[in-house]
């Protein structure tokens, strides 16, 4: 299958990525890793008239901390985030979500700020992004502008992008082993049903704060905020779990009906917590 | 067009291309490297797996020109006559039936292999999470690679 035809544009910079993206506009998207996008491309779901090929950008990829802050270039690969050093230490929940995109093939070629910008409903790391208070660096023509995850997916596929704004960097305040991610993937696809990412701050053996967030079962990624103010008071897993639901309209769809969903955010909620607090 | 510079399993190669080439098809159809196989054609299966930079990647979900100035190798680099530790597990281990996965299978491996010489059970199965065989059931391919993993730590 060979998706229609295009007019292929290397960017070299940011600088000539976004001036490439100001001429042609509308007709053309950015590419990444292209493991969302050739596959539909493919199968004709997009046909951009221009692809603009960031994947050389220098500067674009690498991890790197800063005053407690680890910042990871957009088109870092996922293999790569997954086998960080310095992520593992300093943010282990993004290590092991990364780790469990897909397969070892897929994660070689998928960049973290690809999954990021295309904001699939199922993917793995919106969850994940939320979850670490990750703030998302979109560079356009007149600068960069930082946006939290909270703030920063807007619904299915959709984002705080703009369409002449790249996403050049995200920055993960540094966190503790705290933490765990629990999916249920699609036997199929590998794609969250449902995923829950939770990161605990504790202080003397006790949950201070927390932060879960869910993937998979809703338009776009949510933080769970009734289970982290249980949390916060002192619940335990499965206290905190059962408020997962809670607030959620989760409808019906083919994936399953509302109440299989709710049941589905209870239990991995509470696996993830009582892996988190171990 | 547009024009592709890589190097194929030790070759440099230069080709005008459509921009919408997939790497698969640059070497299959233009480079007349059949070994490296087409299956599902949707990222799924792996029987298109080649090492791009000495990483495995699926080559039906790559531009061409996401390859330009890469190093690629194939199953034909690994040897034309069968002769690697992998081709020759794979045969001795029963690894494979009707051999349309094959490929695929024994390049995610020597990925595996040249990262992690001596891999448990389960990081092999892990390792081939990306490429799906439906003859086997796995189980002679994972001891395909276990003897694989030997006779290279012995070499
Ligand atoms: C078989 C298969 C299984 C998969 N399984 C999973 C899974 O289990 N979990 C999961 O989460 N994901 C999964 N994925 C998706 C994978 O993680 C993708 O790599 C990722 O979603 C997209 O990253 P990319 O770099 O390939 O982006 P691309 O495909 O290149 O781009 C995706 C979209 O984002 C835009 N874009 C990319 N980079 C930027 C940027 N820096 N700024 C602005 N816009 C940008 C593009 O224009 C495009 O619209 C799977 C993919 C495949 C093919």
């Amino acid at each position: 299958m060979y998706p229609a035809q295009f007019q292929y544009h290397r960017a070299t910079s940011v600088q000539h990525a976004l001036d490439l993206m100001a001429q042609h506009g509308d007709d053309a998207k950015v590419l990444a890793g292209g493991h969302s996008l050739l596959p539909v491309m493919k199968l004709r779901f997009a046909t951009p008239a221009h692809l603009i090929d960031i994947g050389r950008v220098s500067g674009l990829s690498g991890i790197s901390e800063s005053g407690g802050t680890i910042v990871i270039g957009a088109t870092t690969r996922h293999a790569d985030v997954a086998s960080s050093a310095l992520i593992k230490a300093k943010a282990p929940l993004l290590a092991e979500v990364a780790g469990h995109i897909g397969d070892p093939l897929i994660r070689n070629m998928g960049t973290i700020g690809g999954s990021v910008a295309h904001a699939d409903p199922s993917a793995d790391l919106p969850a994940a992004m939320m979850a670490l208070g990750a703030t998302m660096e979109l560079t356009g023509k007149g600068g960069s502008r930082q946006v939290s995850a909270d703030q920063f997916f807007v619904d299915v596929f959709q984002t705080a992008l703009g369409s002449t704004e790249l996403l050049t960097a995200i920055r993960i305040p540094a966190s503790s082993g705290a933490c765990a991610y629990e999916k249920n993937p699609d036997p199929a696809s590998g794609y969250a049903i449902v995923g829950i990412a939770v990161q605990l701050t504790t202080s003397g053996g006790k949950v201070s704060s927390a932060r879960v967030a869910m993937t998979g079962l809703g338009p776009k990624p949510m933080r769970l905020a009734a289970v982290e103010a249980a949390l916060a008071a002192g619940a335990d897993a499965a206290s905190a779990a059962a408020k997962a639901a809670d607030g959620i309209a989760f409808i019906d769809d083919a994936r399953g009906n509302a109440s299989y969903k709710a049941n589905l955010a209870r239990v991995y909620t509470k696996r993830a917590i009582a892996r988190a607090m171990k | 067009m547009a024009q592709v510079q890589l190097t194929v399993n030790g070759r440099a190669i230069s080709r005008d291309v459509e921009p919408r080439t997939l790497l698969v098809h640059l070497l299959r159809d233009a480079l007349g490297l059949t070994g490296t196989h087409v299956g599902c054609d949707t990222s799924q299966c792996g029987a298109c797996t080649v090492h791009m930079d000495g990483r495995g990647v699926k080559s039906c979900t790559v531009l061409a020109m996401q390859a330009d100035g890469s190093t690629v190798t194939t199953i034909e680099g690994l040897s034309t006559d069968g002769s690697h530790a992998l081709q020759r597990a794979f045969k001795e281990e029963h690894g494979l039936q009707c051999g349309f996965c094959t490929p695929g299978m024994i390049m995610s491996a020597a990925d595996l292999l040249a990262r992690n010489a001596n891999p448990t059970e389960h990081e092999i199965r892990e390792a081939l999470e990306g490429n799906l065989c439906r003859c086997t059931g796995y189980h002679n391919i994972v001891k395909a690679v276990q003897t694989a993993a030997r006779t290279m730590q012995n070499a």
